[in-house]
């Protein structure tokens, strides 16, 4: 399932002081793959498009944000 | 003047921002689709819906640029609080 | 020439008076990668561009202010009616020593915003290759303002913007493929 978030596995060294995160995550937003936006795309209704800060839902990348108490 | 505004000025106010948003989106695709017909037949459409919405905030609130006072007051409205950062 | 509207381009509520955040969300105002930087640097880019992508350069210039006016907003809010206690807790004491309760232009850090954050090479993908990366920094930085925040109000408006960095960097893209002339484009409109 494609999924805008994409993660990876990092080496733990022995000897890291901070408690390793194993698993660290990216963003790849729509605008890597959608190349040249084709016409007649469906859009979100006026009113979700300012929510959203887009009025095509081929271009919205949610983003929560991460724990504030995780490392990135 | 420290009164607060009403709550209805809130409700203008995002209907109008809310097209405006459309339109900087369809202006943006614009440039880059010219050709789109179909998107600038919706652009023009909301032009429209705009000038309908802009007039009827500015005959309640205030003018939103210096020439759309609108209404026949005799004072010069344009820089009366609220300013936009402190709605 | 440009008109000012009275009015945000999208709400910015913000939950309590917080200077800490508004200490971090300057570096949108003034950094390198904020939205003073993205306008000058569109729209000076843009004289020199092909003019098809005039439009586009100046538009999405255009909208950095509206971007401008609104972090603005939020440092507003954020530290409206702050006490110099407040804003030393803050991390603001050096600010508030130059500069009192105004707004600089200047990044997280205190520096000075400069003319060196921006490029303009005169080369048209040169420039729309920067104007790509700039958003795409831009993005980055509001993801870790997010990160940053803990005021569910302000990350509505932050997540506004870093959806219209999103956009803007299509459309760049876009840009760049009309003057590679090698659309492969089905004329369908």
């Amino acid at each position: 399932m494609f999924t805008q978030q994409k993660v990876y596995h990092p080496y733990v060294g022995p000897f890291d002081p901070c408690p390793p995160v194993r698993i660290k995550t990216y963003q790849t937003p729509p605008q890597l793959y959608l190349g040249f936006q084709p016409p007649g795309l469906p859009q979100f209704p006026p009113r979700e498009a300012l929510r959203r800060g887009t009025l095509w839902p081929a271009l919205f990348s949610p983003y929560e944000g991460r724990r504030r108490d995780s490392a990135p | 003047m420290n009164t607060s505004v009403p709550r209805d000025y809130y409700q203008l106010l995002e209907e109008l921002q809310t097209i405006d948003f459309v339109l900087v989106e369809l202006n943006l695709y614009l440039d880059t689709h010219p050709e789109d017909v179909h998107a600038l037949q919706q652009y023009r459409a909301w032009s429209e819906r705009r000038r309908e919405v802009k007039a009827r905030f500015e005959s309640r609130f205030g003018p939103l640029q210096p020439d759309g006072a609108g209404g026949p007051g005799l004072t010069w409205d344009w820089n009366r609080s609220p300013w936009p950062w402190q709605v | 020439m440009w008109v000012y509207e009275k009015k945000l381009q999208y709400p910015v509520r913000v939950s309590r008076c917080n200077p800490r955040l508004a200490k971090y969300l300057i570096e949108q105002y003034g950094g390198a990668d904020g939205e003073l930087a993205a306008a000058l640097r569109y729209l000076n880019q843009r004289y020199t561009i092909p003019d098809r992508i005039v439009g586009l350069l100046t538009d999405i210039g255009t909208e950095e202010l509206a971007h401008l006016e609104m972090i603005a907003t939020m440092v507003y809010k954020l530290t409206k009616d702050a006490t110099p206690d407040q804003l030393r807790e803050a991390g603001l004491g050096e600010h508030f020593a130059d500069h009192g309760p105004a707004l600089f232009y200047h990044n997280a850090a205190g520096v000075p915003f400069t003319a060196t954050f921006i490029q303009a090479k005169g080369d048209p993908i040169t420039d729309l290759y920067e104007d790509i990366a700039a958003e795409e920094k831009a993005r980055a930085t509001y993801q870790w303002l997010i990160d940053l925040s803990d005021d569910p109000d302000l990350n509505d408006s932050l997540r506004f913007l870093r959806e219209r960095e999103v956009v803007h960097s299509q459309r760049f893209r876009e840009a760049v493929e009309i003057l590679k002339e090698e659309q492969q484009r089905k004329k369908i409109f």
